[in-house]
């Protein structure tokens, strides 16, 4: 096992981050506007730009989720507690002592366990949570006669709200654990240019030099 | 008509086979075919022989135009602007004008000598006037366009008050006779600007700043715009103008209709049909879906009383009937937007309370009014008496949210019975109160000439009154935003139960463990780093 400079992350997953990062900080901007915490657009302009920005991720997520199971990437987000303590263990305590982070990445293990669960958790439930909302919200036209449409409408609403909280916790948290561990520039250059380092068994490595020379530094 | 011509064709045929050829001719059609709204004219009334007069009065008049429009006499006499009357089909209530009691100068029945200055019509002073002589019908009002023609009360009244309507000059009827054509805003306006006893006194929506308003007032009558008379919306078929406060299209279902088609109708809808915005925007297409459930009115109209016109919104009658040295006298207490004095006191009726520029009320609105009429017995105790009362929910398919004016007015009642009043106003008997200030014998008066019941003892009650508003239609740009009605504070839509409005409505307890979850990860974050820099050894991690 050798510590080597591989392409983790293609050029399709990284411009999928950095749309959906992009999309994401207008829906929340737009979205907490539209909820009346802010007026810092007109609500003509937020509702616009919200449902564009809402159709446009879910756009990216379909290619995405046709991405991921036709790649088969989609195992890096099997959850494991495999490490998991350490990880924990890390971000409790031994962050303050200096220690260097547990994980090292593998190549089809690229998160590590924490990471992989809370990938896995905003992908099946925060993520679905909203966009389903998100759907019944802006289609309501179609349902608006059903009996107790409103109180319906009300509800999905909340949900909707309560999704956007725990997305904008989750952006918080994501965005300062790039603070930790290596510098904020190591952890933001392998989403840049696609190059991180991953602990590969000799086999991965033989095989990347050799088909695939372009992955490996 | 597909049905009828699928339906009609088996028919037809088994009785071609039956009668061989040729085949006979199918039942004619009498039916007129179907044109376009009238348009330009083909006749100069100048012109007309039967129009050099002289005329002695305005009745000679109308017979000169009868003697053309041979049919015109009949159509007229079936519309309301000449019955004054109305028989709602779907709860059978006797309403119009000539039996309904109202919250502003409350009666017209016992005072048409006065009130029927606005009929359209000749002479109703009482209960016998023939409402089936066609020479009484008023072309001139509706048809003039010198704006020299006027009218006066149909019976002198008292001193007092007809001393107003002296030394005007004489009119020349063969001019005005001779300028006749489609009616223009000013002759709908000469009553419905002037309802209640005053320019926008009672609809709030109609005054004499539409007679030649700017584009920005109404969108549709701007002389710099569109220049719309009334009857381009209020189209008019055999004298039936389109649109009625008695049963409101709350909700159009039915939109533009085929070219000469739905000539019956005076909606939004039915120009402008049932996708009104533009589809070229995200924000256009949302739009749209607000058509099913908020009224054009409530968007398009954000202020009614605009244009310099101020509205009543409040009458006093325990007020009416003070004195000075025995005569009747006003106050001026408000100077409206453009610049002239309204009375704010006036003997013959009370305090009056003014606004212009207001903000509608807001409600589900089924179309549905349900009037407190002279035999409507309610409770003397509740809060208020309404005298149009409606209902409307989300729930209804033909409800939607409407603009209304809401007038306040404590007015006189029956307190034994618990029934409105006839109250006999105008007159030339000790008993009329415009000129002697006895509400009790105006009161017996108003209730003993249409032989009904009084205690004997009267009282002022609150009594509301709601007017849907549909003129003064701002321009696009000047439509209420979005964020006028979602907002968390002040949302013009604060009172309307029944939805969930994006931006209003909040789960307050959502919103609390929200902020603190932000809150507290922002605080976690902050904690968490502060321990990792003053850790000796974290400074580098």
């Amino acid at each position: 096992m050798t510590i080597q400079r591989v392409k983790i992350f293609s050029l399709f997953e990284r411009f999928w981050h950095w749309a959906q990062m992009l999309l994401i900080l207008v829906l929340l901007v737009t979205g907490f506007g539209l909820h009346g915490f802010h007026q810092l657009l007109s609500f003509r302009t937020a509702v616009t730009l919200h449902t564009g920005a809402a159709l446009a991720l879910l756009l990216l997520w379909a290619f995405s989720v046709f991405w991921l199971f036709t790649t088969r990437t989609w195992r890096h987000f099997i959850p494991t507690w495999q490490g998991m303590w350490g990880v924990l263990r890390f971000y409790a305590y031994g962050i303050f002592k200096g220690e260097r982070h547990p994980y090292r990445k593998a190549y089809w293990r690229k998160h590590n366990p924490l990471q992989a669960l809370a990938y896995l958790m905003l992908k099946i439930v925060l993520f679905p949570a909203i966009w389903i909302t998100g759907l019944l919200y802006l289609f309501y036209f179609l349902w608006s006669g059903l009996p107790g449409a409103p109180v319906w409408l009300s509800n999905i609403a909340q949900v909707h709200t309560a999704a956007a909280f725990l997305i904008l916790a989750f952006v918080l948290i994501h965005v300062y654990m790039l603070t930790t561990g290596h510098s904020f520039r190591e952890h933001v250059m392998p989403m840049i240019n696609g190059f991180d380092e991953v602990d590969l068994t000799p086999e991965e490595e033989a095989y990347l030099r050799n088909d695939q020379p372009g992955d490996i530094r | 008509m597909g049905v009828l011509i699928l339906g009609g064709a088996p028919s037809v045929l088994a009785e071609a086979a039956h009668d061989g050829w040729p085949t006979p001719p199918a039942t004619p059609d009498n039916r007129t075919q179907v044109s376009g709204p009238l348009q330009g004219g083909t006749a100069d009334h100048s012109k007309f022989d039967q129009l050099k007069g002289p005329f002695a009065d305005g009745s000679e008049v109308t017979k000169a135009c009868l003697g053309c429009h041979t049919e015109t006499g009949k159509h007229f006499m079936q519309n309301i602007h000449w019955t004054w009357s109305y028989v709602n089909p779907d709860t059978g209530q006797q309403l119009g004008k000539r039996y309904l009691i109202n919250n502003f100068c409350t009666n017209s029945r016992g005072n048409e000598g006065m009130c029927a200055q606005c009929h359209a019509g000749y002479g109703w002073k009482d209960e016998s006037f023939d409402f089936s002589d066609e020479t009484k019908i008023d072309c001139l009002v509706c048809h003039e366009t010198t704006g020299t023609y006027y009218k006066t009360p149909n019976s002198p009244g008292n001193s007092a008050c007809s001393v107003m309507f002296e030394g005007k000059p004489p009119i020349d009827f063969p001019a005005v006779a001779q300028s006749v054509g489609l009616p223009e805003r000013a002759n709908c306006g000469t009553c419905h600007f002037y309802g209640g006893g005053g320019d926008n006194v009672k609809h709030g929506d109609l005054s004499s700043a539409l007679k030649a308003p700017p584009r920005r007032l109404d969108v549709h009558m701007g002389e710099d715009g569109l220049n719309f008379a009334c009857t381009a919306c209020h189209i008019t078929s055999r004298h039936i103008w389109a649109g009625s406060r008695y049963q409101v299209v709350s909700k159009d279902l039915e939109g533009t209709g085929q070219p000469g088609m739905r000539t019956d109708v005076a909606t939004c809808e039915s120009c402008h049909g049932l996708a009104p915005h533009p589809v070229d925007s995200l924000a256009n297409f949302k739009l749209n879906d607000h058509v099913q459930s908020v009224a054009c009115q409530t968007c398009h109209i954000p202020e009614f009383a605009r244009g310099g016109v101020a509205t009543i919104v409040d009458w006093d009658w325990r007020t009416s009937g003070k004195t000075r040295d025995g005569e009747g006298y006003h106050e001026e207490g408000y100077i409206q937007g453009n610049g002239e004095h309204r009375y704010t006191y006036k003997s013959i009726k009370g305090d009056f309370t003014y606004d212009e520029n207001v903000i509608p009320q807001y409600a589900w609105f089924d179309g549905q009014m349900r009037y407190t009429t002279i035999d409507t017995q309610f409770d003397p105790n509740a809060e208020f008496i309404e005298i149009n009362g409606f209902s409307g929910s989300h729930d209804d398919p033909s409800s939607r949210i409407w603009p209304f004016k809401r007038m306040h007015t404590w007015q006189p009642y029956d307190k034994g019975r618990g029934t409105l009043v006839y109250t006999k106003l105008w007159g030339e008997d000790k008993a009329a109160y415009w000129g002697n200030y006895d509400m009790g014998a105006a009161i017996a008066k108003g209730m003993a000439d249409f032989g009904l019941e009084y205690s004997g003892e009267f009282g002022f009650i609150e009594t509301l009154s709601w007017w849907p508003i549909t003129h003064m239609v701002a321009p696009k740009e000047n439509a209420l935003a979005c964020r006028d009605c979602h907002q968390p504070k002040a949302s013009r839509l604060a009172s309307v139960e029944g939805i969930y409005l994006p931006g209003r409505d909040h789960n307050h307890w959502l919103d609390i463990i929200g902020t603190l979850l932000v809150g507290g990860t922002l605080a976690g974050i902050i904690i968490h780093s502060l321990i990792r820099i003053f850790s000796p050894k974290g400074a580098r991690h």
